[in-house]
């Protein structure tokens, strides 16, 4: 059974020759597993994968990074973050230039662990860097309720929290169809996906194992021909209509949406998440009054017409040159879900 | 006789010589062991190999070994890549200031253990105590003699197009044990340490077939980097089945949440071999009835075309490059 699905999604994909597809996977462990698999190379080529912006450092602003850096070494804060932050650079210099500069920068798996450090630091003001969508923030909440419990008054959040369905308005012409990020909506849920479809949006939500992956493929290919907006669910196993009310529910207690800008796309009404009125004095940016920043891209980095689709990584000048995983210039290039670090990476033949 | 390590032990008086006889000499006595300045030993005519290895694993314990069975294992496994029959071993301690002798007793237990197992002797040491904060536990450094077999030439630049590529078993293990033992991410796992002394495992392919282009032990870089190595010094491309790649599930379950791939996960008792394709089937059984090699398996071929690199066919049989080494070990975050 599992083998006729496969080779009939393979064939599907393989075969297709009408007018040219274009399909944006929106979750950068979907990006990862598309180059790892090197499923590009058995698509059709009328079929186009656009890897777009689901990958949280990708596209995180560079003016978050600026307020990150004042942060440590303006307001002498500890800073608290996922790894792959540290070298997305902001507007002079990245939070590992930052550090060996003198800025105490602190490197978590999860935001439970800040909380720890500052419980164990009482002389410090610990900052954690709460970036991610639906799937991280409810963690980033649940540090605040932790925080509030222990009576810490030296633990605040920089927010840069995003959701995804205002996003998807926002890319509506980059691409025919979305694969939509499973782990999103097995927390949302995919009620906003039928929504969604409504609106003129098609998608499939799907999982992340080879066969999953192209099945939903095969199955975009297949609906797109047929006509009509949809959304199907090709990932029950773990997405369900209602996706997680516990999640849900604690980010609702914590946070409302915000304006919030993404790297390339600029701000997207709605599409960010903050701290309530009545948790403000978790808020970083009020607990330290910081000014409002405005950062500057590298005008010579292209992440943000990578991240719509409107070019290949490689497309862009600095690409492979001044701008590799080493040395990234764009953020698109720092995190291994990234769509410049996966082509990348993986490019030696991907390309050729 | 205390129960910590202090800097008088590393001072060369007395307690230095207590902590040597009753630690060191007791696990370590063999005919050859030197009471003298240096070891002399009688060493027979032929080809001698002769390397050195320091180890500092943080943490010095962790399911499936510890420091001391680890740097007997990689010098030991690196004399036998050569086709070197492990001779004679010098070991250099540097310990820190305060380190439980119990602890220090535990590592050259395993220490004689590992060695006696490979059949290897250790003819000479050096203790050093350094201050508190100085060094992490206890650092070992580990040198050794072999004899290189007769008709044996392995070497990483005869690679050839044509040969099979074979590991000796399930790959990454080392790597994730510790990354687990580290306890950062809060993650479970039963996974124990490939850590293994390989000479019979090398003696047993030996006395299959003579003719094996390459043994290397895939180590901190992991399998992938071994073959990135051997790809480069013999100008040759490599072609991998990932099917056919044996990875423990526990290892295959934490790299899928941490993003990591296995392939460049450290091994500390795996072998990758290149010997031409019709010795492969003979040399494989041998392998799977070895302790440390019931997993072995031919994992890809060496190919003419794209020198250097490093093919992988994937599940869905599409070819991508495997990402060559260097990437930092970064967790995925969402």
């Amino acid at each position: 059974m599992e083998e006729t699905g496969k080779k009939t999604a393979r064939e599907i994909l393989e075969n297709y020759d009408g007018p040219k597809l274009r399909i944006m996977e929106v979750c950068g462990t979907h990006t990862h597993e598309i180059f790892r698999l090197g499923i590009r190379k058995i698509l059709s080529d009328k079929i186009e994968l656009i890897s777009g912006p689901g990958c949280p450092v990708c596209v995180t602003p560079v003016g978050f990074i600026d307020e990150a850096i004042m942060l440590a070494l303006d307001y002498h804060a500890t800073v608290c973050t996922f790894g792959d932050l540290i070298r997305v650079p902001g507007t002079k210099k990245s939070l590992a230039a930052a550090r060996s500069e003198g800025a105490k920068v602190q490197i978590v798996y999860s935001p439970i662990d800040a909380v720890e450090y500052a419980k164990e630091h009482p002389d410090e003001e610990v900052v954690f860097l709460a970036v991610g969508f639906e799937t991280t923030t409810p963690a980033s909440c649940l540090a605040v309720k932790k925080a509030m419990e222990a009576g810490l008054k030296n633990f605040s959040l920089l927010t840069a929290n995003k959701t995804m369905p205002n996003a998807y308005q926002a890319l509506k012409g980059s691409a025919d169809a979305f694969l939509y990020p499973g782990h999103v909506n097995a927390i949302t849920g995919t009620r906003l996906c039928e929504e969604l479809a409504e609106q003129g949006i098609s998608g499939v939500v799907t999982g992340f194992t080879a066969k999953e992956i192209m099945t939903a493929l095969a199955v975009v290919v297949t609906k797109l021909q047929e006509g009509g907006n949809f959304f199907e669910n090709c990932y029950p196993r773990v997405v369900t209509r209602d996706g997680s009310k516990a999640a849900q529910n604690m980010v609702a207690q914590y946070m409302e949406a915000c304006d919030s800008e993404w790297r390339g796309l600029g701000v997207i009404p709605g599409s960010g998440l903050k701290l309530k009125e009545e948790y403000r004095d978790y808020d970083a940016r009020i607990h330290f009054s910081l000014p409002p920043v405005q950062g500057k891209a590298n005008p010579a980095c292209r992440c943000g017409d990578v991240l719509q689709g409107k070019c290949k990584p490689s497309d862009c000048k600095i690409f492979g040159k001044g701008c590799t995983p080493l040395h990234p210039v764009g953020a698109c290039m720092v995190s291994s879900e990234g769509a410049c670090s996966a082509y990348y990476q993986y490019g030696g033949i991907e390309n050729e | 006789m205390s129960k910590t390590v202090t800097l008088a032990h590393g001072a060369g008086g007395r307690q230095t010589s207590e902590l040597i006889d009753q630690v060191f000499k007791k696990h370590f006595a063999n005919p050859d062991l030197t009471a003298d300045d240096a070891a002399v030993l009688s060493v027979e005519g032929g080809k001698l190999a002769f390397t050195t290895d320091g180890f500092i694993v943080s943490p010095a314990e962790f399911p499936g070994g510890n420091i001391g069975k680890l740097s007997i294992c990689g010098t030991v496994n690196d004399l036998s890549c050569m086709g070197a029959k492990p001779l004679y071993l010098s070991c250099a301690f540097v310990i820190e200031e305060g380190f439980p002798m119990e602890k220090l007793e535990e590592i050259a237990a395993a220490m004689e253990k590992t060695a006696n197992e490979a059949g290897v002797k250790i003819v000479a040491g050096d203790t050093k105590v350094a201050g508190k904060g100085q060094v992490d536990g206890v650092f070992i450094t580990t040198t050794g003699i072999g004899r290189i077999q007769e008709d044996v030439e392995t070497s990483g630049f005869k690679a050839k197009p044509g040969d099979a590529v074979i590991v000796s078993g399930d790959v990454g293990r080392h790597g994730c044990t510790i990354l687990l033992a580290r306890n950062e991410f809060g993650i479970e796992a039963d996974v124990t340490s490939d850590c293994a002394p390989l000479w019979g495992t090398v003696k047993s392919m030996l006395d299959t077939t003579k003719n094996i282009h390459v043994i290397r032990d895939a180590t901190r870089g992991g399998v992938g980097t071994v073959l990135y190595e051997i790809a480069e010094q013999s100008s040759v491309g490599i072609r991998l089945n990932a099917q056919d790649i044996p990875v423990a599930d526990g290892v295959k379950g934490v790299c899928g949440m941490l993003g990591l791939e296995p392939l460049y996960l450290a091994c500390e008792g795996r072998l990758v071999i290149f010997a031409p394709k019709e010795e492969a089937p003979a040399l494989l059984e041998t392998l799977r009835k070895g302790k440390y090699s019931a997993n072995a398996a031919i994992i890809g071929e060496v190919t003419e075309e794209m020198p250097g690199r490093v093919i992988m066919k994937t599940e869905i049989g599409a070819e991508t490059l495997l990402p060559p080494p260097g990437g930092e070990l970064l967790p995925r975050i969402c």
